[in-house]
Parts: C-alpha cells; sequence; structure tokens
C-alpha cells in the first residue's frame, strides 16, 4: 500500500489567550504541535502497512518550522516526509490543492489518510476537498478501519447515524480521535528519523504559483470569558450548604 | 455576485432553516432561491418548501437512496454548474459537512464550513465562523463566486409557511457518476429523543464516572433540579458509548446554552467548554484542584463526585 498521511502543524489551543486590550487571540509564542487527530491518522497508516506492507510517506503544508513537526511523523514510523511551503494566505482551498497535486506528483498513492479536522480551525475541509481535487472516493469519519488488498472497510461515525462504507483504491479516509491510541516513538526511532529522506516542495513545482485564495480572512476577534471562579476547597458539608445556596439564589434551579 | 441561492439538506428542518437564509440574501439582490431535492418521492415535498419560501424545487437523481456524499457531490455539480448558482448553503451535519468541501474543490470554489452568520458587506459575501475551539471569531470574505457554506441547526429560524405562495417545479436530467465507494448498512443512533440545545439545565458526566452504572447518581440529581437534561463529554458517547451522541458537548458534539451547566468529572479541556461556553451559570465538581474546569466554572467544588453528588442532591432537596 502507498499511503500518504497528511498533518498540520497548529498552534496548542489550550494555550491560547485573548488580549483584553486589543480583544485579539495572542498567536505569537504558543507552542506548535501536530494536530492531534492527525496522529491517529499516522498511527492507522503504520497499522495498515504492518498488515500489507508498503510505505508511508507524510505531507505538511506549511512553514519552514513545520519540518520538526514532520521529524516527528517520521520518528513514528513514516518513511518519507513532504513539506509544501505554504504562501501567506493559504485559505482551505490553497492547501488543499497543494496536498492533491502534491499526491498525483507522487504517484500511485492508495490511501490518503487526514484527520476528521484540525484543532485550530477545525474546518473538516481538507480531506473531502483532496477527494473532490482527485475525483476519487471518501470515507469520512472512520473511528474503525478494516484494509485489504482490493478494498478497505471503514464503520463511520456520522451523528446520528452509524454508518459501514467500503472503497476500492485510490480512496480519501478521514478518521476520529476514537480509532485508535498513537504510539510514542522509541528514543532509536527518533535518532533514526534524522536519516529519513525529508522532501521540501513549493507551489510553483506544483503548478500552483500564483494561485488564488478562494477565501480571504477579514477580521479575528477574541472571545474571552469571564466566570466568578468560586471555589470550595474544604469542607464538603459547608460546600455542597453554599453551592446550594448560591444556585438558589442565582435563580437557575429550576 | 449575482445571488443565485441553492440550497441542499439531508434533513426537511435544516432545508427550511436555510431557505429562511437563502431567502434574505436573494431578496437583497432580487434574485432567486432554488431546493435541491433528490431521491424518490422528491415531487411530494416539493410543496412545503415552495411554503416556506422557495421560488423553484429542483428534483434531482430520483434513483438515489440514502446518502453518499460522492453522488450527491456528483448531482449538485451538474447543477449549479447548469443553473450558475452562486451561493451554495448546506447543512452542518456530518453529511453536509463531509459534501461541502468535495463539491466545492469540484467547483474549484471557495468554502466556509459552520457559518454561525451570513451577510452582504458592500456587496461581498462574508460569514463568520469560530476558530481556535471558541477563542475567537474569524470573519472570512468570499474572493469568488461559487461560495459553498455550511450552516448548523438552529442558526436561523425558518420562515413561516405562506401556503398562498407560488413557485416552479423542474426536473434536473443530471445523473451522479459511477464510484469506487459503497454503502453497506446504516445504524440509527440516536436513541432518546434528547435535545441538549434546548435544555435550560444541563448536568454533565465524564471519565471521573467508574461505570456507566454510576450514572444513575445523576438521575437523581435531575430529579432534584426540575427539567434536567444529561450531556457528556466526547469519550462518555464516542469511546465508552454510555450516553448515545446526541448527549455529547463540545466542539465536536453539541453547543449548548442553558441557564445552569454542572460539569461532574469532566476535566473541561477546551474542546469541551468550547461546546457549554455560552451557559449561564456553570459549576464543576472534580477531584482535582488543578483541573481546567475550574477557570471555566463559576462555581466549584473540588472533591469525590462519589461523595459531592449525594450530599449536594441532600443540600437541594432541603432548599425546596
Ligand atoms: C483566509 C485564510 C487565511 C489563512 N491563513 C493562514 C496562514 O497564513 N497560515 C496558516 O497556517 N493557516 C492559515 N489559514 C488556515 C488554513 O487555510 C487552514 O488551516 C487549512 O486550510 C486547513 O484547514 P483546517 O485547519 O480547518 O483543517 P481541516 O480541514 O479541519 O483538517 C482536516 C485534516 O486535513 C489535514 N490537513 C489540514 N491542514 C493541513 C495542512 N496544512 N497540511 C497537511 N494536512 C492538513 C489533516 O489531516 C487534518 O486533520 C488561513 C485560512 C483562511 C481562511
Ligand atoms: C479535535 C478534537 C475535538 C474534540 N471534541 C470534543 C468535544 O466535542 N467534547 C468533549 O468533551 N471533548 C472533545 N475532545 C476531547 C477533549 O480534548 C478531552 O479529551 C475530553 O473532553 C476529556 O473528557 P473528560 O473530561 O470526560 O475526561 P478526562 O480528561 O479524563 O477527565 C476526567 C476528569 O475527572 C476527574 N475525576 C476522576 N475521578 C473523579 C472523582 N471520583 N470525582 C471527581 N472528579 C473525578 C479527573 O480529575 C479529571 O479531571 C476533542 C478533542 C479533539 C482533539
Amino acid at each position: 500500500m502507498n499511503i500518504v498521511v497528511c498533518a498540520k502543524q497548529v498552534v496548542d489551543v489550550g494555550e491560547i489567550k485573548v488580549n483584553p486590550s486589543t480583544n485579539k487571540p495572542v498567536l505569537e509564542g504558543i507552542p506548535r504541535k501536530i494536530s492531534d487527530i492527525d496522529k491517529n491518522a499516522m498511527e492507522e497508516a503504520i497499522r495498515i502497512k504492518e498488515k500489507l506492507g508498503g510505505k508511508i510517506t507524510a505531507m505538511t503544508v506549511g512553514p519552514p518550522d513545520a519540518r520538526e513537526r514532520i521529524k516527528e511523523l517520521l520518528a513514528m514510523g513514516a518513511d518519507e516526509g513532504v513539506l509544501i511551503e505554504a504562501p501567506e494566505n493559504a485559505d482551505y482551498h490553497l492547501v488543499s490543492r497543494a496536498l492533491a497535486r502534491g499526491i498525483e506528483k507522487m504517484g500511485d498513492v492508495d490511501i490518503v489518510l487526514c484527520g476528521e479536522a484540525s484543532i485550530d480551525m477545525f474546518s473538516g475541509q481538507v480531506g473531502p476537498r483532496i477527494a473532490g481535487h482527485l475525483r476519487i472516493p471518501q470515507l469520512t469519519y472512520a473511528f474503525r478501519l478494516e484494509a485489504d488488498e482490493g478494498k478497505i472497510r471503514a464503520d463511520r461515525n456520522m451523528g446520528d447515524t452509524m454508518v459501514i462504507s467500503e472503497s476500492t483504491y485510490p480512496v480519501v479516509v478521514t478518521v476520529t480521535k476514537e480509532i485508535n491510541e498513537p504510539r510514542l516513538p522509541s528514543l532509536m526511532q527518533i535518532l533514526g528519523s534524522a536519516n529519513k529522506p525529508l522532501n521540501e516542495w513549493k507551489m510553483g513545482d506544483l503548478g500552483l504559483e500564483g494561485e488564488a485564495p478562494r477565501v480571504t480572512e477579514v477580521d479575528l476577534s477574541g472571545v474571552s470569558m469571564e466566570r466568578k471562579n468560586v471555589i470550595f476547597k474544604d469542607d464538603l458539608d459547608e460546600a455542597v450548604n453554599e453551592l446550594a445556596d448560591r444556585l438558589a439564589k442565582e435563580g437557575v434551579t429550576g | 455576485m449575482i445571488m443565485m441561492v441553492l440550497i441542499y439538506s439531508d434533513t426537511e428542518k435544516g432545508a427550511l432553516e436555510l431557505l429562511s437564509k437563502g431567502r434574505e440574501l436573494a431578496d437583497a439582490a432580487g434574485r432567486k432561491v432554488s431546493v435541491v431535492i433528490t431521491g424518490p418521492d422528491a415531487g411530494s415535498r416539493a410543496k412545503r418548501f415552495i411554503e416556506h419560501g422557495a421560488d423553484r424545487v429542483i428534483l434531482a437523481a430520483p434513483s438515489l437512496e440514502g446518502f453518499k456524499a460522492e453522488e450527491i457531490a456528483d448531482v449538485l455539480e451538474g447543477i449549479v454548474k447548469d443553473e450558475k448558482e452562486d451561493v451554495i448553503l448546506i447543512s452542518s451535519t456530518k453529511n453536509g459537512k463531509e459534501l461541502a468541501p468535495r463539491l466545492a474543490a469540484m467547483l474549484d470554489a471557495g468554502c466556509v464550513t459552520d457559518a454561525t452568520s451570513i451577510d452582504i458587506d458592500s456587496g461581498r459575501l462574508r460569514v463568520e465562523r469560530t476558530v481556535y475551539s471558541g477563542n475567537a471569531v474569524a470573519k472570512e470574505e468570499f474572493a469568488s463566486t461559487p461560495a459553498v457554506i455550511t450552516v448548523p441547526g438552529k442558526a436561523f429560524d425558518p420562515l413561516p409557511p405562506d401556503p398562498s405562495r407560488t413557485g416552479e417545479v423542474i426536473e434536473a436530467a443530471v445523473q451522479p457518476g459511477g464510484h469506487g465507494s459503497r454503502i453497506i448498512e446504516v445504524k440509527k443512533m440516536v436513541s432518546e429523543g434528547v435535545n441538549v440545545e434546548d435544555a435550560e439545565i444541563i448536568v454533565s458526566c465524564g471519565r471521573g464516572f467508574k461505570s456507566s452504572d454510576d450514572l444513575k447518581m445523576l438521575e437523581e440529581l435531575a430529579d432534584t433540579l426540575n427539567g434536567v437534561t444529561l450531556g457528556c463529554s466526547r469519550p462518555i458517547a464516542a469511546d465508552l458509548k454510555w450516553l448515545s451522541d446526541d448527549h455529547w458537548i463540545g466542539l465536536s458534539g453539541h453547543k449548548v446554552k442553558p441557564k445552569l451547566y454542572v460539569a461532574c468529572g469532566i476535566s473541561g479541556q477546551i474542546q469541551h467548554v468550547a461546546g457549554m461556553r455560552d451557559s449561564g451559570i456553570i459549576v464543576a465538581i472534580n477531584k482535582d484542584p488543578d483541573a481546567p474546569i475550574f477557570n471555566s466554572a463559576d462555581y466549584g467544588i473540588v472533591g469525590d463526585l462519589y461523595q459531592v453528588i449525594p450530599k449536594l442532591v441532600e443540600a437541594l432537596k432541603a432548599r425546596k
């Protein structure tokens, strides 16, 4: 199986604070990491490779420092990395187009694995967009996968329904957080990752020089949450009585 | 932008909500709103959409049964191109969210998912969506047409039906292509008809509970607080399956705004908070004094929920 795992470098959203004077989220200095569910996608790729053999390529559209993130995926088990340098104004279209072109450039890809959504922008667009660009089938929100030689079967969490689908190759699969527990690389694997190939492609290499975004961001405003933060720690009987009184006073007990 | 608006939803309720916004956008430009219905018996539903604001109902692919994103995307691609539609509104159900970006890519178009507002600002189509797990709202503008937008449930109220409205019903010739995927089975997952979105009081459980039997404790709390709906964190629904997905609250679950939200044994990761941060009063019960949920709470009790909940039930009963 020739597998591509699409993984995004994101800001750690748990660390974001809103600057009260500008009302903007502060993104500078926030740690970068691989979007959580993309590690599940990586883990699933490794399991498919363990079963059926093949090769795993980790592909990222991002800034130059995303190299470090790709190395983490090489340590986990990817055979090769690709970093596609993103232009400043890269929107959903540009990112997905670049990934789709990158996949075409590689040639003969069987499975493209993505997360259901990134943890920062959370649009859920990239997986289905890649499938749309390449005009190949898509299996979304997979929480269980069974890959075989000729076809792949997915149990999919579609909210109100659970849908079991199967597809021939090539196919785009998006996975949920529940599909597996991503492995931690060993020290040997971390050291070994330095020797694995990490290619860098530019938009121009993919025939996308000057390609325009379809959506632009015109404003970003912070949403802060003010709470009373009254915490009772000591005597439980006192605590519940105090809480019951407060709730009654707030008029929220029904 | 000429504002020919096309609507597709995998539920009738969703389509009616989208129609209300679609009507507003099209009216501002003096243009038309069309609704696409696929599958057999589509014609019988056309009248209802016209009463709720549609100018046209487009019946397509009567042979299609169920929902497969690849097929619906083919049908919509054909209709958008034939009819020169330029704004496509789709419900943000999971079906809608796998359909819209696929369709957008096939059309080489922009797409914004989970739009909480859609407006025309000096001739430009602008939408807002929540990003960074609830920490910010981004305003995004379409630089080209067509524009594909998905809209979460209840973002817009349906228009009142007007039985005297008239509209056109047409049949589209477009047919879906063949695809290498197929649906083997569809299982219904919602059981209880729970509606956390409209709940006034929500008591929510997380992995601090040791077994699904222990959730009974919450029922007692529910009896004391009138009209409680049960909510939960993602692992309770998605991993452990103690509750169905309609209880799941958070970024990837339901967004709620009850007047009282009680989080029991929930750590308060930002993805959970994203779904309940608009609640009136937030109460947290957690044994870990450093749990992030306390930063998002008005009132908190640090303690073992197995002790705290029975005591709280007593205290609330005593005040009845
Ligand atoms: C106007 C505008 C300007 C933007 N400017 C920037 C910018 O300057 N810098 C920036 O970093 N982002 C920018 N973004 C965000 C960027 O376009 C999106 O993050 C990107 O399109 C992916 O969308 P998402 O994060 O919602 O991912 P989703 O679609 O939710 O991700 C789903 C899955 O797709 C895959 N995936 C997503 N993104 C990538 C990626 N980049 N590489 C590999 N795989 C991926 C992963 O498997 C992921 O789990 C901008 C967005 C807009 C709308
Ligand atoms: C892209 C993405 C989307 C997500 N979407 C959602 C979402 O929509 N909703 C959601 O909830 N999560 C979501 N998550 C997961 C989220 O990050 C957390 O992992 C999850 O919310 C944790 O659930 P929990 O609080 O029940 O469990 P845990 O984090 O394990 O917390 C259990 C808590 O219980 C406490 N506890 C244990 N025993 C007791 C006791 N006896 N008494 C009192 N307290 C006790 C512990 O101190 C702990 O704080 C998402 C994650 C990602 C990456």
